[in-house]
């Protein structure tokens, strides 16, 4: 029963993301007005931001699960844990990527250390593929389920103290205000269209989520079918 | 297409390309996974059969 | 209260005694660090500005540390002294208190020598690095202790410890570089204090769940 029950939720979100995206990709393309300061490229701002967001969501839920995990020992929160990091790093990988496009539409270059988000899911990226270092070199076994959950609410604390970090640095690097990307207020239809591709990339990480989650569920049932037969 | 607008593009495409190379990863797992339960169901089968 | 004390004081000094007479981690903590300085000094131009100088003393202070916090928990794994330390009837927050006070002490013996090897070669120490180093201290001995109870279960523990700290250490680094840099330390060294405060607290409460089977 549970499990058909998971299984359409990924249905749903499946559903719900095609929709979704489709016309938030629709909308962000030709409805959009074009920005007067930035041109079409501003429109990259639909996918990076939302994507941006949608990490920050997956490892919020990591830390969650892995704080039900530590506190109410549901043992099944670790590999949902496991699968919100997992979610969580595409999403920042895919963050790292469009932010360095937009970074070479605005500034000419790949990579610039003045944008505060692009530095900070650089720290988190790094964060996290240590959290997959760990999950993969430890034995198997409750230890390891509370030392990654341990690690991954370590990363929901680490997120505002390096953002705090990053604040401090560019005030020692360049004292002067930095250039402010938020620029002029969206209009209605911008911001219409920023909230479709919001709850796009959402219901996507969701969709994504529930499949691997899935996916890692079977592999872990196959495993134990395997050690009651052999 | 202006140099924006391709670099736009570009974005978009590596969005796409996410999804669908996602698409590969489970395609492949689910292959394995089919795999070794159809392993697993032929030991079950030996043991209830011998 | 004053047998939790107890307790972490006992710890403490077991691993200063072990320490004393295996001489096995300060020593080449010191080496480490006055070696790292004198590679810098070829690897920073002539002209560099004490800028560049001030961030590679951090640099050198993290790896330094990060090679007593790989050493942490060695005799623990190897001799299995983790599995004695849990069955003894104390709080098991009271042997990171323990370890991370033990860690402390010999990260300020290395400073102890590094800092004015620093003054002797590159730039004056100033009372605001003194204060960000002491700050500094808590946080990688806190966040470090418990980070080196997580890898000491996993295979390649050494190899896993400095992937799971770098992370973590930026903030402190960011915080360090700017109290020995910036015009008004005080900032920094506020930031340093919090980030010990939060760090040492979660460090505190998590450690029970890293170590216990």
């Amino acid at each position: 029963m549970s499990t058909s029950l998971r299984n359409n939720g990924a249905f749903v979100f499946s559903l719900a993301a095609a929709v979704l995206l489709t016309t938030g990709l629709g909308l962000a393309l030709l409805w959009a007005p074009e920005d007067a300061d930035q041109g079409p490229s501003q429109r990259i701002f639909y996918i990076h931001v939302p994507v941006a967001l949608t990490a920050y969501l997956c490892f919020g839920w990591a830390a969650w699960k892995a704080f039900r995990l530590l506190w109410k020992r549901d043992e099944r929160a670790d590999l949902e844990s496991y699968t919100a990091v997992h979610m969580g790093v595409i999403f920042g990988l895919l963050t790292l990527i469009t932010g360095s496009i937009w970074a070479k539409i605005s500034w000419g270059v790949w990579w610039t250390w003045s944008e505060r988000q692009l530095v900070l899911f650089l720290i988190l990226f790094l964060f996290y593929s240590a959290y997959f270092m760990l999950r993969y070199s430890t034995e198997p076994g409750p230890r390891r389920a509370r030392s990654s959950a341990v690690y991954a609410l370590f990363g929901a604390v680490l997120l505002p103290v390096s953002f705090l970090a990053i604040r401090l640095a560019e005030q020692l690097l360049h004292p002067a205000p930095l250039f402010n990307r938020d620029g002029p207020q969206m209009s209605a239809s911008m911001f219409i269209t920023f909230c479709v591709c919001l709850a796009a990339m959402v219901t996507l990480a969701a969709a994504l989520y529930l499949i691997e989650l899935t996916g890692k569920r079977a592999d872990a049932s196959l495993r134990e079918l395997r050690e009651h037969l052999a | 297409m202006s140099t924006g607008e391709k670099y736009l593009a570009a974005a978009y495409l590596v969005l796409f390309a996410a999804v669908l190379l996602y698409v590969v990863l489970i395609a492949l797992k689910l292959a394995r996974i089919e795999r070794e339960l159809a392993e697993l169901a032929r030991i079950a089968k030996e043991r209830a059969g011998g | 209260m004053s047998g939790y004390l107890t307790d972490v004081a006992a710890l403490a000094r077991k691993d200063l005694v072990v320490e004393l007479r295996s001489r096995d981690t300060v020593p080449a903590m010191l080496l480490f660090v006055v070696g790292a300085l004198v590679v810098f000094h070829f690897a920073l131009s002539e002209d560099s500005s004490r800028l560049a100088a001030a961030g590679m003393l951090w640099i050198a202070l993290l790896f330094t540390a990060l090679l007593a916090l790989v050493r942490a928990f060695v005799a623990e794994r190897d001799e299995a002294v983790i599995d004695g330390l849990l069955l003894a009837p104390c709080d098991r927050s009271a042997i990171w208190l323990g370890k991370t006070l033990s860690v402390f002490a010999f990260l300020a013996l290395a400073e102890a020598v590094a800092l004015p090897a620093f003054a002797l070669f590159y730039d004056p120490v100033s009372w605001e690095l003194i204060a960000g180093v002491a700050l500094a201290n808590v946080g990688i001995a806190a966040v470090g202790t418990l980070l080196g109870a997580m890898a000491a279960a996993a295979r390649a523990r050494e190899l896993l410890l400095p992937l799971l700290f770098m992370p973590l250490a930026i903030p402190i680094v960011v915080g360090g570089v700017g109290a020995t840099l910036a015009e008004d330390p005080s900032r920094y060294l506020g930031f340093l204090a919090l980030y010990d405060a939060i760090f040492a607290i979660l460090s505190w409460a998590s450690f029970e769940y890293v170590v216990t089977e």
